[in-house]
């Protein structure tokens, strides 16, 4: 490592400042609003001028008057995109091990599908499915979003995982087997521990995708039964009809985005090489 | 990238002398079986819907009168294609997908210029920091900026009554020029993280050497750059600013929280939501998906035909 002389010190520390505050200042801007008093929305202040949690409780506490519709429709994301992200990953390591290690007439077809897929409209594909779910009941139900999130999961899961897979050596298995490891031994202890990391930052990243799904979410439900939290939020009302729901909007946001900040500071190399290897590598 | 199948030579070649041997055509049944499930799943909540959505729109067909359906042939493309609405819709999506490409292309390159320079130190807190956007759910994002311009809960008036414009009684949603500054604003916010690394990624692969070589040469800091590794990127920068231009193209969330199209801000996929959901138009707003689509698949092949943008060399690469 070589030193650095005083100017490029500060230069750097500049440079991190400024991508900090570009990253940061919209969410810090939401967190403030969140503890803002409702009726000191309007003072033009970006800090609250009294801290509050009144908002936090619309949504959390018993009572509060977006409790039932925030802790439902968190639920429903979370099972949703949870369920749509397993069925992803698992389908699509089936499929990039085939890619990766098969040589099978279609391969490339199954690849272009998947981008295909990834760059279809979504709202293309939202009005025959709301048609087609009311008429076969799976309008506002957790598989009706299910099976349309899929087309959101599934691309850039085989992306990934195939980019993932060819990387690693699968020579080791041979390797093991030659040294008298059983079959199952050998893929077990060979090519487990090396293809899992390239899973789990898969699962992440699709993740992300379902839980940020907005066009499916407010189109194919209607009550609390199915509705994930990014539609939740665009029903929220104030806890009068007087009152604009700002607060508890603020808050509820804050709330989604935590996990979302701790699973990004936990896993940041592994998210950036999913990334990047999908998308470039390919 | 090769295939394990790929390094074995002698196979392959006495593979290709027996024509399809009992191996081969074992491996691609083992294939299939393997990937099938998959591209079956892909398939069927794609390319189903899509034609259900054409066949949908050769017909005269409301929800609100599901009995009075009739066949009209290409009428509700007619409908739709002399509708002002829909040119504009199509005119404010373009605005915003040119206007978000061209400033994430520069935002994204100084990032990822950023990061790729920066010392071991800094270069997981930059990373880190560039993520939070991309993991963020649009909604909020949305949120976070209208909340901010707002008339009402807003600051960002009162920081900026000094520019001349803008003072506090500016309300930024209720003219089209405004109301698409913040919603670019927050669409760029969101997504410029996505281009800045895929572009960090094309950065990485530019050999050290050729940059070393021109420094030696006595180049400039903005020779080597667009000399030296703008020229080496291409393809990166290409398949960024396609797969980011398909992506702006469909934008809908930014635009549905912060005016619901109002003020001239409808864009394509937003009418298309409020004619099959919001007014139960299934005919029309099929005829308006099918041209959404259509018009994705134009972008694609102006790329890859006019641009030749590499988009499956990852695909040729497997195969």
């Amino acid at each position: 490592m070589k030193q650095l002389s005083t100017r490029a010190k500060i230069a750097w520390a500049l440079i991190t400042i400024f991508v900090l505050a570009y990253a940061l200042f919209p969410i810090v801007s939401i967190f403030a609003t969140s503890f803002k008093l409702p009726s000191q929305l309007n003072l033009g202040l970006f800090w609250p001028k009294t801290w509050t949690t009144v908002n936090y409780e619309e949504i959390l506490a018993p009572g509060g008057s977006a409790q039932t519709l925030f802790l439902s429709s968190l639920r429903n994301s979370i099972g949703i995109s949870l369920i749509a992200t397993a069925i992803a990953v698992v389908l699509a390591t089936l499929a990039a091990y085939a890619i990766a290690r098969l040589d099978f007439p279609g391969k490339r077809m199954v690849l272009l599908t998947a981008l295909g897929v990834s760059i279809f409209p979504v709202i293309s594909i939202v009005t025959p499915l709301f048609n087609l779910w009311r008429n076969i009941g799976l309008y506002d139900t957790w598989l009706g979003l299910i099976i349309p999130y899929l087309s959101l999961t599934l691309p850039i899961s085989i992306w990934t995982l195939a980019a993932f897979f060819r990387q690693i050596p699968w020579e080791l298995e041979q390797a093991a087997q030659v040294d008298g490891a059983t079959t199952w031994q050998a893929f077990r202890k060979a090519i487990v521990p090396l293809a899992a990391p390239g899973v789990f930052t898969t699962a992440l990243i699709a993740f992300f995708i379902a839980w940020n799904d907005f066009v499916y979410g407010i189109s194919l439900t209607s009550t609390d039964r199915a509705r994930p939290v990014p539609a939740a939020l665009a029903f929220f009302t104030g806890a009068s009809q007087f009152e604009e729901p700002t607060g508890s909007i603020s808050a509820a946001a804050i709330i989604v985005t935590i996990p979302v900040v701790i699973l990004v500071l936990l896993f940041q190399r592994q998210i950036v090489s999913g990334l990047t290897q999908g998308a470039v590598k390919g | 990238m090769t295939t394990v199948a790929d390094k074995r030579p002698d196979l392959r070649d006495a593979a290709a002398k027996a024509g399809r041997s009992d191996r081969a055509r074992s491996e691609a049944r083992l294939g299939w079986l393997l990937a099938g499930p998959a591209f079956i799943v892909m398939l069927a909540v794609t390319l189903y819907p899509i034609l259900q959505a054409f066949y949908d729109s050769l017909f005269n067909f409301r929800l609100t009168a599901p009995d009075d359906r009739s066949f009209t042939g290409l009428n509700n493309y007619a409908v739709v294609l002399s509708d002002p609405l829909f040119w504009q819709a199509l005119g404010v999506t373009v605005f915003i997908t040119v206007v978000t490409v061209v400033i994430e292309l520069l935002l994204g390159f100084a990032l990822a210029l950023v990061m790729h320079r920066a010392i071991t130190q800094l270069r997981g807190l930059l990373r880190t920091a560039i993520l939070v956007p991309y993991g963020i759910i649009t909604v909020v994002s949305a949120f976070a900026w209208f909340y901010a311009f707002d008339i009402n809960s807003g600051y960002v008036n009162h920081w900026f009554a000094w520019v001349p414009g803008i003072s506090t009684d500016l309300n930024w949603f209720a003219q089209q020029g405004t109301s698409l500054f913040v919603i670019i604003m927050s669409e760029i916010w969101k997504t410029t993280p996505f281009i800045s690394l895929l572009l960090l990624a094309g950065l990485s692969q530019v050999p050290t050497e050729l940059e070393e070589a021109a420094e030696v040469d006595g180049a400039t800091w903005w020779q080597r750059l667009t000399r030296v590794v703008l020229p080496n990127m291409k393809a990166a920068i290409m398949v960024a600013v396609l797969f980011r231009a398909l992506d702006a193209f469909r934008i809908f969330d930014n635009v549905f929280i912060m005016t619901n199209g109002a003020n001239g801000t409808e864009v394509l996929s937003l009418l298309a939501y409020r004619t099959s959901i919001g007014r139960l138009e299934i005919g029309l707003g099929s005829a308006i998906s099918v041209l959404l689509f259509l018009c994705v698949i134009l972008i694609c092949w102006v790329a890859v035909k006019l641009f030749k943008v590499d988009l499956a060399g990852g695909a040729r690469g497997a195969g």
